[in-house]
């Protein structure tokens, strides 16, 4: 059979064509356009500051005269906040993507997966003030401090934050391995924890691995609820039980406070990159692991 | 019901009585009572859905894992009951099973031979380096492989997979091993590759083979055994079975009547 195009259609598969090709390259261009906007109102700091002293300056003191830009306080705030809260997410995420795909009885499994995407739902802003009200006074009346407002209590609710997320992709990994393997290694004569720990977690390890990224990327870029829990204080942290301020935080806290252009202005454009880079890292990583555990199969 | 078949004056490698097992309200197994011997190679063959696959998974207890499952009847091993004198991971130790389409586990040639030994507390490093050599020079895939022990085993061919499976097995000492339709998925040299495998395996393991092949089963079976939805029709010598059956539905199974 023989089509034939009118002229509308051609001009119409052009336009659809065109269409497309733009929607698909905008998402670039905006991503690109951010960056560069970033850069150009952050890179200004450095004609206050040296790059040196702004990334390993310990004293954060915008505001006195002469004001002092050194961020290293805010990074290992970031840094205490989210290895705290990986920590505590990432073995019971997997324990608890583990127990739902391969344990839990169909009727609970279904249960628990609402549950748990039902974490996601709550925003952030609730998940600090829950944090503040209920869990501050807690962590605080534990250790005996003066303020429960700590990288601690944040790592708790944070953790809390990334279950969601690495469970949900964690479980879908798990879920994904061929269930021949698991009865290959059964007819073997290993145990059922066997089956799971040295097969089964070994095939879904780059789903595994992609899922607790993710939920770290959740953990770093976080701002309302470590705002509201942290005690934004910009001091080098030496344990968890200390009030700390996150990069996010300080943006988000004293954007509102500045003038535009002026050298703090810079400076938390400046802390943006930052996390921008910290944030690429972070997926990048990612990214190279999945490759590796998928050359490696 | 068929009388159990003994033969022969030496007691049975495997052994079940009346085994029934339904899924659900399905009866999958009507009173199975047959005697597997030592060191023979037991083709079971018939159409799909005739319990084959069902039978076998019983026979190492991988059928409990499945929901709604209800087993009755006995089955032996050398005598002991399966269900009641045997811990489940040591009789799957012993009763060894192969896919239908091959299982490598996701690691190195040489880990996938070393998985079962590992489970059961074998460290050595040299212990486990012979262990490994001998199950694969067993399994007929030693020469192939010798050279790749390193190397991912989803890198070899469907046919070396399948008797890397069948080294696997043999890795724990199984002394039965399970083959559930082992070479549907294999070219014919492969196919030829893996029943020599089996013909050798013969001298010192008790083989049950399910096959879709009946051509198979009378190439390299001692005994062959028909089923025929959820009922063992008949089982004798291969030479016998596809010569002169006793039952007319076996023969119209092997003239092609049925699926």
């Amino acid at each position: 059979m023989r089509t034939t195009t009118t002229p509308l259609q051609r001009i119409w598969e052009f336009f659809v064509e065109k269409l497309i090709f733009l929607s698909g390259f905008t998402a670039i261009i905006f991503v690109v356009l951010l960056f560069l906007f970033l850069l150009k109102e952050g890179l200004a700091v450095f004609k206050t500051v040296s790059p040196q002293e702004f990334i390993a300056g310990k004293s954060w003191y915008p505001i006195s005269k002469p004001p002092q830009f050194g961020i290293l306080p805010l990074i290992l705030g970031s840094l205490a906040v989210t290895i705290g809260a990986a920590a505590i997410a990432v073995p019971f995420g997997v324990a608890s993507a583990v127990y739902i795909a391969e344990v839990a009885p169909p009727r609970l499994k279904e249960y628990l997966k609402v549950g748990i995407e039902l974490i996601a739902a709550i925003p952030s802003v609730v998940i600090g003030f829950i944090g503040m009200v209920a869990l501050a006074p807690i962590v605080a009346n534990v250790f005996d401090l003066p303020t429960g407002l700590t990288a601690l209590s944040a790592s708790l609710m944070l953790a809390l934050m990334a279950m969601p997320t690495t469970v949900s992709i964690a479980e879908d990994a798990i879920s994904g391995v061929p269930r021949e393997y698991k009865e290959a290694a059964l007819a073997l004569g290993a145990t059922h924890w066997q089956a799971i720990y040295r097969v089964i977690l070994r095939a879904a390890a780059p789903g595994i691995l992609a899922a607790v990224m993710l939920g770290i990327g959740r953990v770093i870029g976080e701002t309302m609820a470590v705002m509201m829990i942290t005690g934004n204080s910009a001091q080098i942290p030496h344990t968890l039980l200390q009030p700390v301020r996150t990069l996010t935080a300080t943006i988000a806290a004293e954007m509102g406070e500045t003038m535009r252009g002026s050298p703090h202005y810079t400076a938390l454009f400046a802390i943006g990159i930052v996390l921008f880079l910290i944030t690429f890292i972070v997926n990048f990583t990612a990214d190279l692991f999945l490759r590796r555990a998928e050359a490696r199969r | 019901m068929v009388a159990p078949n003994t033969g022969d004056s030496t007691p049975a490698k495997v052994a079940t009585r009346d085994l029934s097992v339904w899924y659900d309200d399905e009866q999958a197994l009507k009173s199975i009572s047959l005697d597997i011997r030592h060191n023979e190679l037991l083709g079971i063959i018939g159409p799909a859905n005739s319990g084959k696959t069902t039978f076998l998974r019983t026979l190492n207890r991988l059928i409990d894992r499945t929901p709604g499952i209800r087993v009755s009847g006995q089955v032996r091993l050398d005598g002991r009951d399966i269900f009641q004198d045997i811990p489940v991971e040591e009789l799957r130790t012993r009763v060894g099973m192969v896919f239908a389409l091959p299982v490598p586990l996701p690691m190195s040639v040489f880990d996938n031979v070393a998985y079962g030994p590992r489970r059961h507390g074998i460290g050595n490093r040299k212990a486990l380096a012979e262990l490994v050599e001998e199950s694969l020079w067993a399994a007929s895939l030693w020469d192939e492989v010798k050279d790749r022990l390193d190397e991912p085993a989803m890198n070899l061919s469907g046919g070396q997979q399948q008797r890397l499976c069948i080294a696997r097995a043999l890795a724990v000492q199984a002394e039965v091993i399970l083959l559930d339709e082992p070479c549907s998925g294999l070219d014919p040299v492969s196919t030829s590759m893996v029943e020599d495998a089996l013909v050798g395996l013969k001298e010192n393991h008790t083989i049950v083979l399910v096959t879709n092949v009946i051509a198979q089963a009378a190439r390299i079976s001692d005994r062959t055994a028909f089923f025929l939805m959820g009922e063992l029709i008949e089982v004798d010598g291969a030479d016998k079975l596809f010569t002169l059956p006793a039952d007319e539905r076996t023969a119209g199974y092997i003239e092609g009547r049925y699926g």
